[in-house]
Parts: C-alpha cells; structure tokens; sequence
C-alpha cells in the first residue's frame, strides 16, 4: 500500500495496478465458471487470452452453461464487445503513432479499464494517458491470464468475489475514472442519461444493448456544438 | 468434426471476432476524426459507455434492476471523490463497505 500511494509513481500507474487487482481478481470466478460450463482448461485459457473482455467471456461461457450453441455463444460475445470497437476510435489519437504489432497489441488491450484510465489522465499530458493505457492494458492482461488458470484449477472453493465486495470496487473505480470527465453540464447531463437508459433497458434488452445504446445518447449530445468549447470532455 | 473441436472453432473465432472490433476502432482514417462533430460524438461516446457501464455494475444482477450493498459501497465512493480522495481509497471503501454489509447480511 505503500508503494501505491507513493506519489513517484504517478497517478496513471497508481489507478492501473489498483485497477489491474481488482480486475484481476474477477478472472477467479470466470476460470471457476468456465470450467463448470463444460470447458476444459485449456479452453478457459484460450477465451482469456484470445477473447479478453471480461463482458464477452463470461457471455460466452453463460450461453454454453444454459445449453446454448456454439454459434450462439460467439455471436453474444461479439456482440458484448461491440464497445472496444468504440474505445479504439477515443484511443487512436493518444496512442498514435503506432506501428503494425504494436498496434494489433494495442488492439488487443483496448478494453474498458485501459480506456477508462488512460482517459481519466488530463487531455494535454498524452505521455500519462499513454502510460495509464499500456501499464492497465498489460497488467490487467498478465493478471486476469494468471488469475484464470488459478480459478480453472481450484474451481469455487475460494468464494463468490462478491463476498469481498470486488463488484462494488470495480463500479467504485469506473466511477472513480469516468468523475474527471463530468465537469461540464452536458457531460454530466450525458452520463445521467447513460445511466437512466442503461438501467431502463436492463429488465428487456438482452445483455449488452444497455450499455451500447448509451451511445446514442453521446450521438446526440455531440451533434450540435455546444456554446463553449471547453464543455466537450477531451 | 467432434463436439470438442466444435467448441474450439467457436473459441477461436471468437477471439478474432473480439480482436478485430477493437483493431476496428484504432485504424478509423485521421481525416474522418478531425471533423469536430466526429471529434465531439466521440468524446461523449466513451463517457456515456463508461458510466452505463458503471450504472449496470452497480444497480444490476443477471438482467434486473437491484439496489443491494452496491448502492452504500458506490454512495461512499462518490462522497470520497467529491472530497477528492485518491482512487486506491476510494475503490478500497466500497469493497470494504459492500463486503462489511454483507457480512453483517444485509445486501
């Protein structure tokens, strides 16, 4: 705990190793899920390292678990990770200039706590946002890996992470990185709507639609140029 | 082709599926994103994502609305980046909070 609240380390890196042991930490019941839905542990492994998206993964082994077909089972997850196509366009721009493996391993790395701690850096400091990028991407990456095989192996045994209050701390810590980017009135007006049409949607839409159409609600906040300029979060 | 190299085909393609919808993102033309409407719609996009992600996180379970120890746990946590708490503090309160009312059996 030291080590984290050191302030040599920088605000990017402190949020993405506090990020990348949260995250982490969840690869438990997804290794433990998986292997409980009829895969093996080598499948486990393969969906972690090749799918990496905590979304899509556990919607792949949850449409297999309730008897669903294998194509079934691909198309939720891609669907699911529909977002990271998004995170790409907010990332390019920070990441840029990027050659071809190092931009296919970026590509792999964009997912939620990536873009959500390189974005929560100020606008002007691109060498930080490049820094929360990569130590999330590949933290959470070498952690949620390592965290699957052990969940794949010990199966339910260690507990739901619940039990730890591990959901309440990764909403804790979206919502922690997302608070910098509100201090306009439209972003806030952006994110209130985000979360009513998310919740709204939730009973009736199949996973995935909620948190997707929220981009719509961006759509129309971004069409019309707001009277200040500073309004539009960077 | 067996059931077992079946789902290893799903996997795979899965996988690629998953990878090319990020690449997607990160090789959209310079050009087209230095449009100031592109530039703004994208800037809310990834805000709007964010927080409906965090608003599903925190208020839902398997497809319904539910306000259980979430709600405490993220009220805490908003009241500690109000007072602009650093992040390793706040995410430590609401597990500490959700993890406390549960054990107490409550959520």
């Amino acid at each position: 705990m030291a080590l984290l609240s050191s302030r040599a380390l920088g605000p990017a890196r402190q949020q993405a190793i506090s990020v990348s042991v949260a995250t982490g930490a969840y690869a438990i019941s997804f290794g433990a899920l998986s292997v409980a839905s009829g895969l093996d542990i080598w499948q486990t492994m393969a969906l972690s390292l090749l799918v990496f998206s905590g979304g899509s993964q556990f919607a792949f082994i949850g449409v297999i678990a309730s008897g669903g077909t294998a194509a079934a089972a691909v198309l939720t997850s891609t669907f699911l990770g529909l977002r990271n196509g998004f995170y790409g366009v907010g990332l390019a721009p920070v990441l840029r200039p990027l050659g071809g493996a190092r931009r296919a391993w970026a590509a792999q790395l964009t997912i939620d706590e990536s873009t959500a701690v390189a974005l929560a850096q100020t606008a002007d400091d691109l060498p930080a946002r490049r820094t929360g990028f990569w130590w999330t991407g590949v933290g959470v990456f070498v952690l949620w890996n390592a965290v699957t095989v052990v969940g794949a192996m010990v199966g339910s045994r260690i507990g739901d992470p619940a039990d730890w209050g591990l959901d309440a701390a990764a909403a804790a810590a979206f919502l922690g990185l997302v608070w910098p980017r509100l201090a306009s009135r439209r972003a806030q007006a952006v994110a209130g709507a985000s979360a009513i049409l998310a919740l709204a949607l939730t009973p009736v839409a199949p996973a995935g639609v909620p948190i997707l159409a929220a981009a719509v609600i961006a759509v129309l906040a971004g069409w019309k140029a707001p009277r200040a300029k500073d309004e539009v979060p960077e | 082709m067996s059931a077992y190299m079946w789902m290893w085909v799903a996997i795979v393609g899965a996988g690629l599926l998953a990878w090319a919808t990020k690449y997607a993102g990160h090789v959209v033309p310079e050009k087209f994103l230095e449009n100031p409407r592109v530039h703004r719609v994208a800037a809310y996009v990834t805000v709007a994502l964010l927080f409906a992600l965090f608003a599903v996180q925190a208020f839902t379970s398997d497809g319904e609305v539910v306000f259980d120890a979430r709600v405490a746990a993220v009220a805490v946590a908003a009241v500690l980046l109000w007072c602009k708490s650093p992040f390793i503090v706040v995410v430590i309160a609401a597990a500490t909070v959700a993890a406390g009312l549960r054990a107490l059996g409550w959520g």
